[in-house]
């Protein structure tokens, strides 16, 4: 399957990699057994990397195949960079859950089913006519069926539960199989349930039972013969501390670095959103560092008091989604005119419209790079991964205080939800760049607000400065002297001052990120399909396929030698989860014959889907013949390339 | 209020070296010298007041003050003036709209900003048309009136801004109009008020709605139709011969005739500009049967935003240590070593 050769049967007994799927009810906490599963693994040394889908809808009608919620996991003793393709392992704990989710089960893989919700009502839900558990539908996969439910309840009548009540502690009973079944350390998820339950001991204790009675069954299943248990010994990591993140975490702590660097209190206005609200709840708790989080009334009022707080000297920062960003989108023309810092990171969902709120996508790109009235440039720095959003929310708010710019910093559902290790990084080992405020007058006896320095940027003025007293706004400004002007000459003086500060930003020039500069096919990408791609050129460079994979963060201005390095190569391919946002943008910028591969379903690209699309560049050579790399499961090829 | 130390200007120290641009005879002109002969009786320090506008021809204001001015975008300058607050509350902000800019694009923030209780001045200069743009209806536009946009006369119903800001949560509400003498007292009383301070001051287009306020503003009859509250004064006018009254029957505020000095016993009422009850029955009493009422119609202090905000960050501080490289060691970690690796399973 996707993960790797190595899960193969025949390679060995003990894969590198495994796929591990929980899918349930929304209301069985399946996030949460995901989440806790996660951190047990992560705290026994694997890699790993997370997909959390669930559904919209908050309380979606029990059992029903709509309010299905999984969560899926790829760990292992080598490095993992994508949530995995398909499955090896799936649980299912409704029929619902084991509809919408059995056919990504890898043939061969391992089906853990609660025939306790394999209730007539509960099929009928779910639209089976017939049990899957009678009817041999279920063949190609290994089956464990067995009542969970019930081995639940018995688990916690010590503590005097009703059924209900008892029946939440499902989802640890079966948390516990699944850790026995990968031997993972329960002792982690043991104090978490003591902590989260705090005061309400009986419950903490119930589902401590819950959670070692699958543990003990698991135990005792292997007697019998069904499952049996697998170690994967830890990866082969840089030493060093690490810690499990996600994409919202990451940039909330990249924001306040980014602000600390900057030697500024930050401001952040946001206003609630799917999938961008996390980074306002995890700001919101971090006032200690100089932090104000400010829930406005809408999203122009994030974005514009975000504004204010950047005039009066504070970093000023707002987040959203897709459609809260198009309401955004005339005050950033008023940051771009008036050259004041600001960040606005864009957690990009599916759309048009309200789109998927809860499903991953990357087709905002047009949106940051172009999506303004006027010509009004911006910088665009994409994140790649969970561990990159750090990182990337640092540059963003490094180029909005040295070059005095509104900065767009994109991510998406899939990396704002994903988990991934991440090592701790030295905050000591980030160069600052302290904020310069203007406290005399710069223009000999005037103040000359849109006198520009040698990066182009004005200065910043704080009110309540004295002596420097000036008026800034959305109408065109006079050079230097800031006043309203609208004469031609200024237009076009000042219009070609916007463009070339933004196009100057120092950014670093492009990295090939596996393979070399030139050959037959570049794989470039951007954002969250950094997993996916590296994963597939990976593979296609192990049958001998001279391919590389490029992945570009900052998307405006691009890095100076992209151009270059773009046209060292036969072919480019830029796999995008949009229509082809990027590729426009690169045969734009370099006349280069970019070919889109796209997908636009919610889901992040299978690593299988480019490795096919990769093979096509490679028709008739060795090793793949056919043009294709054989795959198991469901391959998405691109109709732009069959074309 | 927000200056501890009184700082020595003159109405010159407050002009901007830009020409004004308003149509020669609009009412902006009178306005922004009763600002500015308002600011040095404040003592207030240039280089400490911020003045915030939206779109539209009020909303040009700042750049004829000689402080820090800020021209932002149509409807947003609450929620940007609300953003520079938080991030210094030192500073004294005042709020430049309209009644299309504040009432109609700007309505929900107009709302959030009366609701929250930043601590700023609020100037809507009303004069119930769209300026900039030619002339069209406004959201305080009369029932019929005729415009580009409304050729036969408008048909719907108008705003009424006073209320409009009570009904939002509004602590300090005020009404004066552009030529009024009493215009610089109310400001006063505004920045004196701890809290957003909403007021209302209708304007004179003299080209697109030409002298629509001249039936209570004209100097001619001007005690008849205006009733300027004080607070802990009777609610007189008509030079004393009239009198607001409260019609106990039907909850509603009435005309009363007062015979020389005895208004008490005609039942006038004294203005008493800490009660909501009152205030809703002034901004509502209808212009026409009644006289205009301007000046202070409420003021109530509440504890403002920006001191909750600084309370808040406190209270969530306390005790915290505010150390990144532990922030981001938080939770559980696990630490690979040189060659043989090993988890400690353990909260860093």
């Amino acid at each position: 399957m996707a993960t790797s050769a190595a899960t193969r049967p025949q390679d060995t007994d003990i894969p590198e990699a495994v796929v591990v799927r929980f899918a349930g009810d929304s209301g069985d906490g399946m996030q949460l057994t995901g989440g806790q599963f996660t951190l047990s693994t992560a705290l026994a040394g694997n890699d790993l990397a997370t997909f959390p889908d669930f559904p919209a809808e908050i309380r979606a009608p029990q059992g029903t195949l709509f309010g299905v919620s999984a969560f899926q996991i790829n760990f292992g003793s080598r490095e993992i960079n994508t949530a995995g393709d398909a499955p090896d392992v799936l649980v299912a704990m409704n029929p619902a859950a084991l509809k919408v989710n059995i056919a990504a089960l890898k043939p061969g893989g391992l089906v853990i089913i609660d025939t306790g919700e394999f209730t007539k009502r509960n099929l009928d839900k779910a639209k089976y006519d017939v049990s899957p558990l009678d009817d041999g539908s279920l063949a190609k996969w290994d089956v464990l069926a067995f009542d969970i439910s019930a081995l639940t309840i018995e688990a916690v009548k010590p503590f005097g539960l009703g059924n209900k009540d008892a029946l939440r502690s499902k989802n640890m009973w079966t948390l516990g199989l699944a850790l026995w079944m990968f031997d993972r350390p329960r002792d982690p998820v043991h104090d978490w349930l003591r902590a989260k339950f705090k005061n309400k001991p009986d419950i903490a204790n119930a589902n401590i039972a819950a959670l070692d009675a699958g543990h003990a069954y698991g135990e005792t299943a292997e007697l019998s013969g069904p499952i049996k248990q697998l170690h994967l010994p830890p990866v082969d990591s840089a030493p060093g501390l690490y810690r499990t993140i996600t994409g919202a975490e990451a940039i909330s702590l990249g924001l306040v670095a980014g602000a600390q660097l900057a030697e500024l209190p930050m401001f952040f206005g946001g206003y609630p959103i799917t999938p961008a609200s996390a980074i306002l709840h995890h700001l919101a708790r971090l006032k200690e560092f100089g932090v104000t989080t400010f829930q406005a009334e809408d999203e122009i009022a994030a974005i514009c008091a975000a504004i204010g707080a950047s005039y009066a000297g504070q970093l000023g920062v707002t987040s959203s989604s897709g459609p809260g960003i198009a309401l955004k989108t005339e005050a950033m023309g008023l940051a771009i005119m008036t050259e004041l810092p600001l960040v606005i990171v864009n957690s990009q969902r599916g759309g048009p419209s309200t789109g998927l709120p809860t499903k991953t996508e990357q087709s905002d790109l047009y949106q940051a790079v172009y999506g303004r009235n006027g010509d009004a440039p911006m910088p665009v720095v994409s994140c790649s991964s969970p561990s990159d959003a750090f990182e990337c929310a640092i540059e963003a708010c490094r180029i909005a205080v040295e070059y005095m710019t509104p900065v767009m910093l994109l991510t998406d559902g899939y990396i704002a939800n994903a988990a991934e290790p991440w090592a701790v990084p030295d905050p000591a080992s980030y160069t600052p760049f302290p904020a310069k405020f203007l406290q005399e007058k710069n223009g000999g006896d005037t103040l000359l607000p849109y006198k520009r320095d040698a990066k182009g940027a004005r200065p910043w003025i704080k009110p309540g400065t004295p002596d420097l007293m000036h008026r800034i706004g959305g109408i065109e400004k006079q050079v230097d002297t800031g006043h309203i002007d609208y004469a031609p000459d200024n237009h076009q003086a000042m219009t070609d001052a916007r463009v070339s500060k933004v196009l100057g930003v120092t950014i670093p020039d492009q990295e090939v990120a596996l393979g070399q500069p030139g050959g037959k096919l570049a794989v470039v990408g951007w954002g969250s399909t950094f997993g996916p791609i590296h994963q597939a050129v990976r593979r296609s460079r192990a049958k001998g396929l001279d391919v590389s994979h490029i992945h570009v963060r900052h998307i405006w201005p691009l890095p100076k030698n992209l151009g270059e390095l773009l046209h060292s190569y036969d072919n480019v391919l830029v796999p995008e989860m949009n229509t082809g946002q990027f590729k426009t943008v690169l045969r734009d910028q370099y006349l280069v014959d970019a070919q889109p591969l796209t997908k636009t379903s919610g889901q992040p690209f299978a690593i299988a889907e480019l490795e096919t699309a990769i093979g096509r560049f490679f028709d008739g050579i060795e090793g793949n013949e056919g043009g294709e790399v054989s795959v198991n499961d469901t391959q998405l090829p691109s109709p732009e390339l069959d074309a | 209020m927000n200056a501890p130390v009184k700082f020595e200007t003159t109405l010159k120290d407050w002009e901007t070296d830009q020409e004004v641009r308003w149509c020669p005879g609009c009412g902006d002109y009178a306005i922004l010298k009763a600002v500015q002969r308002t600011l040095p009786q404040l003592g207030a320090n240039p280089a400490n007041t911020v003045f915030i506008s939206g779109i539209g021809c009020s909303s040009r204001f700042p750049y004829y003050m000689e402080s820090y001015g800020f021209h932002t975008i149509h409807g947003r300058a609450p929620a940007l003036a609300t953003g520079v607050k938080l991030a210094n509350p030192e500073l004294d902000i005042w709020l430049v709209t309209g009644d299309g800019d504040g009432l109609s694009i700007g309505g929900n923030h107009m709302m959030h900003v009366l609701r929250r209780n930043v601590n700023i001045q609020i100037m809507l200069f009303n004069n119930e048309i769209y300026g900039l743009t030619k002339g069209q209806a406004s959201p305080t536009s009369r029932e019929g009136t005729k415009s580009p946009s409304t050729p036969l006369g408008s048909y719907d119903r108008p705003a009424n801004p006073c209320a409009f800001a009570l009904g939002s949560g509004a602590r300090f509400v005020g009404r004066g109009f552009d030529v009024s003498k009493n215009l610089p007292d109310v400001l006063k009383a505004a920045h004196a008020h701890q809290g957003a301070a909403f007021i209302e001051i209708f304007q004179n287009c003299i080209v697109y709605n030409k002298d629509v306020f001249e039936d209570f503003a004209a100097p001619k009859g001007a005690e008849d139709r205006q009733l300027w509250l004080v607070p802990g004064e009777p609610m007189l006018f008509a030079k004393g011969t009239k009198g607001i009254a409260l019609d106990t029957q039907k909850l509603a505020l009435t005309v009363v005739d007062v015979a020389g000095d005895n208004w008490q016993d005609a039942g006038v009422l004294v203005h008493d500009a800490t009660n909501r009850s009152l205030a809703h029955l002034l901004v509502e009493m209808p212009f026409g049967p009644f006289p205009m009422a301007l000046g202070v119609l409420y003021d109530d202090p509440r504890p403002t935003f920006e001191t909750a905000v600084i309370e808040e960050r406190a209270r969530s501080s306390a005790g915290k240590d505010a150390n990144l490289a532990k922030l981001l060691a938080k939770g559980q970690t696990w630490t690979v070593e040189e060659k043989a690796q090993q988890s400690d399973g353990h909260p860093a």
